[in-house]
């Protein structure tokens, strides 16, 4: 969505202050502007895509109502969500700050932030892994028909529709942490970027865009993590 | 993909200015390479328009073989049982309108106009160079291929018999060979190929207008490809989603959908219909955006009720997310059922409201017989018999009866294909001048058009009466009672089949030795015909001004025209309003 190097040839100043649009557009701004509205469009779709495993947590959450209200207590430790909304949520402010040095030409802070950010979301999915996702898989509690867990959590025996809670809280985790993965290697490609020194005030397109999408990944989680881990 | 074309065209020297944009580059790999990694729009829109033509033929050759099935009322083709005919069973008949089905939904008609005709025609109507993004342009046109491929083979292959729906248990219970998750994953990546086309065109009529035209000059083309843009932005995601959590479920036995494991059916079919009725605004929206250049440019006629028409393509869009659940009559409670049947109702004012103007467009106005004239008449009839039967299929206590009868394959292919694909006829016509700067030849395509309405009706109104006697959807077999009425019906489609392959041969023979097409042959007025035809590697020698509206024929001369040329009305007949 964001150009490439084109126009290495000639002129001086760094990639940022020598940037010209591409030949369809009138002048850079346009481009930028065009760029944001794209990106905000493909936002909408994601925002979208979530709100069908949104949709199928009312709904399910309806039909069962006490094997959510129990799952979410006894599957999920809200400590380790905690944790996680706060990683994401300190990436979120690094992305921030590093629109704003981009817009400044600061580049070195800005390419601290974003990698600092990149930390934060590698952060999050090895929290994840390591403390939801693999203990989980080892105690059987997987979704659907692969369930075999057997009970164990001091008192609690599951009941017969623990399964769907857990197939919902698997596929819709999963899914969010897919769109962190892809936001880490996002990030990577700024700080490489920026490191070559290809964002400054006239010209920051990538960088806005990929603090928009790493901004929404994160907006997601906000939801998701109210929802899978407190409410009773 | 990454290759940035030389920005030496417009800035530097003046060589091959002239040339058109499918003008060699060299040999013959150089050019296959060229079309490979071209960003240009036409090249893209040309490259879809032959992929989407080939699913038509695969879908349409599909449609003949179900029609042939159905020529006699046991289970046989021609009375063959010794299973040559791979389609002359239960299953292989299941496989065979799954195939029509899937294929001309997905691969033919959401992308056929908007990313075909829409591809070319946008950026050269906004007097644009080329859409806002050209390589996520020629990355969806890659996506759609890839998807196709999934697609077909995972039918061919056999095992894909659940109808175009995927409706759960079925398509998670029986699917032995996972090819109903291949398709599925199909699907999925053939949403991405529609929401990439989509956010390009929004933001390309958003910020790529050429300097003068305000959203009130803009041609109806494209307003309605706008509100079709803003569909297939908002709605494809949640199919996206839906279709992925059938392959979970399939891959994973978790329980979402599938009642074996808790899971609600109907959720799915609330899933589905939330993007596929919308869809079918996908498909229909702009057909009626081509209607409405072909209906004024051929009778050389301002609109009439230009915002009007505008306005009722934005309506369609927003009442589209609203009544999906007139899909689910039979699968959910008697209030939502009478809710969505009058939110339904809705959809026929804006409906409506386009084909009264049009209507009234052609009142007194100096109406040109071309082919492309005739096949905005045609849509005007089959559209208006297609809406007026989809009211009956709105009212509640109606559909009780009709609903999964022959009734409903009647009314969706009378606005499908006599819409739609009508339409995409006229459009291709309308165009085909600008795009291959090659005329057709008039007299051969009346004909082949002719042929096309005559079959279709006989194939498809046929139908009407079959379904409202009972005659139930998706059957490979029927009482003998149905017999005549099934027998014209297939003749009919071999009648339709006989127009398209006219057709054809008038658009190969137009290639190879058609007259030379002046820039404007029809006498347009929006900035497409200010172009070459073809037009050049960047569009316009100059970005263009627009100083007329795009259908002020009483007033503006159009361009590459002498005054006079082009008939207007007899001045008595003036709409001036």
């Amino acid at each position: 969505m964001t150009s490439i190097p084109t126009n290495s040839g000639g002129a001086k100043g760094e990639y940022w202050e020598t940037y010209k649009h591409q030949p369809h557009w009138r002048n850079n701004e346009d481009e930028f502007e065009a760029a944001k509205l794209g990106m905000w469009l493909f936002l909408a779709t994601e925002l979208l895509l979530f709100s069908g495993f949104f949709c199928a947590y009312f709904v399910l959450r309806m039909f069962y109502p006490e094997a959510f209200r129990g799952a979410s207590q006894e599957y999920l430790n809200w400590k380790i969500g905690a944790i996680n909304t706060a990683v994401l949520l300190i990436s979120s402010w690094n992305v921030a700050v590093a629109v704003r040095a981009a817009q400044l030409g600061q580049k070195m802070i800005l390419a601290f932030n974003v990698f600092f950010a990149s930390l934060c979301g590698i952060a999050f999915l090895v929290i994840k892994l390591a403390l939801e996702y693999y203990p989980k898989y080892q105690a059987g509690e997987i979704p659907g028909a692969l369930f075999t867990f057997p009970g164990g959590h001091g008192e609690y025996l599951p009941s017969a529709y623990d399964p769907i809670f857990l197939s919902v809280y698997w596929v819709s985790t999963a899914t969010h942490g897919f769109h962190v993965l892809i936001g880490v290697f996002l990030l990577w490609w700024i700080g490489w970027r920026a490191l070559k020194g290809h964002f400054g005030p006239k010209h920051y397109t990538a960088v806005e865009n990929v603090g928009l999408y790493w901004h929404v990944v994160d907006l997601i989680w906000i939801f998701l993590f109210p929802l899978l881990y407190l409410v009773p | 993909m990454t290759t940035i074309p030389a920005d030496t065209a417009g800035a530097h020297g003046h060589d091959d200015h002239d040339a058109p944009y499918y003008a060699s580059k060299g040999g013959f790999f150089v050019n296959v390479w060229d079309w490979m990694t071209t960003i240009d729009h036409k090249k893209i829109g040309v490259m879809y328009l032959f992929a989407v033509m080939a699913a038509f033929a695969l879908g349409g050759a599909a449609a003949i073989l179900v029609r042939l099935e159905l020529f006699q009322p046991a289970v046989t083709v021609g009375g063959d049982t010794s299973g040559m005919w791979p389609f002359s069973t239960n299953l292989g008949y299941n496989k065979a309108f799954t195939l029509h089905g899937a294929v001309m939904v997905f691969l033919f008609i959401i992308p056929s106009i908007p990313a075909a005709l829409g591809n070319f025609m946008l950026p050269l109507m906004l007097g644009a160079k080329d859409v806002a993004f050209p390589r996520l342009n020629l990355f969806s046109w890659y996506i759609y291929v890839i998807g196709s491929i999934f697609a077909i083979v995972s039918i061919l292959l056999g095992g894909v018999d659940t109808g175009w729906t995927f409706y759960t248990p079925y398509s998670v219970s029986f699917d032995q060979y996972g090819r109903v998750i291949a398709m599925t994953l199909a699907v999925f990546i053939l949403g991405f190929s529609s929401i990439f086309t989509g956010m390009n065109f929004v933001v390309t009529v958003h910020k790529l207008r050429a300097p003068g035209m305000g959203w009130f000059d803009m041609p109806l083309f494209i307003w309605a490809i706008y509100a079709t843009a803003i569909i297939q932005v908002l709605a494809t995601p949640v199919l996206g989603i839906t279709v992925l959590l059938l392959t979970i479920e399939n891959v994973f036995k978790i329980g979402i959908f599938n009642p074996m494991y808790g899971g609600d059916p109907v959720l799915y079919q609330h899933f589905f219909w939330f993007y596929s009725h919308p869809a079918v605004y996908i498909m229909i929206l702009p057909g009626m955006g081509i209607m409405s250049e072909l209906i004024a440019v051929h009778a050389r006629k301002k609109i009439f009720g230009y915002k009007l028409v505008a306005f009722s393509s934005l309506g369609i869009a927003a009442i589209s997310f609203i009544v999906w659940g007139h899909h689910m009559f039979t699968a959910q409670g008697e209030l939502a059922s009478a809710i969505f049947s009058g939110l339904t109702f809705l959809v026929a004012i804006p409906s409506a409201i386009k084909v009264f103007n049009w209507t009234a467009t052609l009142y007194k106005g100096s109406i040109a017989l071309t082919t492309p004239m005739v096949y905005a008449l045609i849509f005007l009839f089959l559209f208006s018999i297609g809406g007026l039967t989809g009211l009956f299929l709105g009212s509640l206590s109606v559909d009780m009866h009709l609903h999964d009868t022959y009734f409903v394959v009647a009314h969706f292919h009378y606005v499908m294909m006599g819409g739609t694909v009508m339409a995409f006829l006229g459009g291709i016509h309308h165009w085909w001048p600008k795009m291959f700067g090659k005329m057709y030849n008039e007299r051969w395509a009346l004909f082949g058009a002719g042929l096309v309405f005559i079959g279709f009706n006989m194939t498809f109104f046929t139908q009407f009466f079959l379904g409202t006697l009972g005659m139930p959807r998706r059957y490979a077999t029927y009482v003998d009672e149905f017999t005549t009425l099934h027998q014209i019906s297939t003749i009919g489609s071999w009648i339709l089949a006989a127009g398209m392959l006219i057709h054809l041969a008038v658009f190969v023979t137009s290639l190879f030795g058609g007259k030379k097409a002046p820039p404007n042959p029809w006498g347009g007025l929006s900035l497409e015909w200010e172009a070459a035809s073809p037009p050049i590697e960047h569009n316009f020698h100059h970005e263009p001004v627009v100083r007329h509206g795009p259908y002020d024929f009483d007033d503006a001369v159009p361009p590459h025209t002498e005054p006079g040329e082009f008939p207007l009305p007899a001045p008595d007949g003036k709409a001036k309003h």
